[in-house]
């Protein structure tokens, strides 16, 4: 059997912070993104633009229309922030699928022994990061529905004392912004990680390609948890935006 | 029955059960979309960002039964 391990593994410390291989692969990605953000930017102000330009345009722009059908006229203001965890997480996704990804391996010390360690890993395989995006997610929920309603509309949702049963409405409400944050966490990380788990298992049974249908499947599998990541964002804010009763 | 069989005993009932009603319920999910379409064939686009969404509602029920079946078989 192959070897697989559930957290991120640690590749070296930098002044006692442990740097883990998905953190590099993070890292990539990181720069990735604002690499094509920027080239995006600045293609759009040439005359002539490259066709590159028109394949991430039409992307924006589909998705954008997506994101039109929940939100409404105030899609301007939820786009940036909705197409950057689309985006980040698409291509983290995608980036953990890539050959070389959790099968070049590096030789680390553990304790006293010396270990074989992936040198990259797909980013949202480990649940710190997924942890992370669900609770900028879910914490730019709560800013928005401040910002739109007013602080005290927004602690009236949570704490109403009209009646006893509008209380403890209250009070599942607060426990129901809670588990949001575990639920994004944990669709993202467990979706992400069964791919690559499947992926090893199934390469290990038969190494010759039978693989292909399954990254076929995965990079689906990608695309679907990156839509729905924000997706449901998108509809968490345009459910936080307005007035209720 | 020793710690080793029973750890490997829940591990299998643990997405063996956790699969099942995620099962029904993406079967539910997609005779309802195809009703849907077709007494309504030109929402096709609508029905199928709708149905989607709730595919991954459903299915991450059974991601969860999967993440708790991975740890307890290599945490």
């Amino acid at each position: 059997m192959p070897h697989i391990s559930i957290k991120a593994e640690k590749i070296f410390e930098l002044m006692g912070l442990g740097i883990t291989n998905s953190m590099i692969a993070s890292a990539i990605v990181f720069l990735l993104t604002i690499f094509i953000a920027f080239y995006y930017k600045n293609q759009s102000t040439l005359k002539r633009k490259s066709n590159f330009y028109y394949l991430i345009k039409f992307f924006v722009k589909s998705i954008y229309d997506l994101f039109y059908s929940v939100l409404g006229e105030k899609t301007d203001v939820f786009f940036p922030l909705l197409f950057a965890f689309f985006f980040y997480i698409l291509l983290q996704n995608w980036f953990g699928l890539l050959p070389g990804v959790g099968s070049l391996l590096i030789k680390v010390k553990e304790g006293h022994e010396e270990v074989f360690v992936p040198l990259l890993r797909g980013n949202n395989a480990d649940l710190n990061t997924t942890l992370a995006l669900a609770i900028i997610s879910v914490s730019s929920i709560q800013f928005f529905s401040i910002k739109f309603l007013g602080i005290k509309k927004y602690l009236h949702k949570f704490f109403n004392f009209s009646n006893p049963i509008m209380f403890f409405v209250g009070i599942l409400d607060i426990l129901s912004e809670f588990s949001r944050i575990l639920s994004f966490a944990f669709r993202l990380f467990g979706n992400v990680f069964a791919g690559e788990v499947l992926l090893t298992i199934v390469a290990f049974l038969v190494p010759v390609l039978a693989s292909f249908p399954f990254i076929a499947l995965e990079i689906f599998v990608g695309f679907i948890q990156a839509l729905v990541f924000s997706m449901l964002t998108a509809v968490f804010i345009s459910n936080a935006v307005v007035e209720h009763g | 029955m020793s710690a080793e069989s029973m750890k490997l005993l829940s591990v299998a009932l643990s997405i063996a059960v956790g699969a099942i009603f995620p099962a029904f319920a993406i079967g539910m999910i997609g005779s309802k979309a195809v009703e849907a379409l077709g007494r309504n064939p030109e929402a096709e686009s609508a029905i199928r960002t709708t149905m989607i969404l709730a595919l991954a509602f459903a299915e991450a029920i059974a991601i969860y039964a999967l993440v708790v079946a991975l740890i307890l078989k290599f945490a």
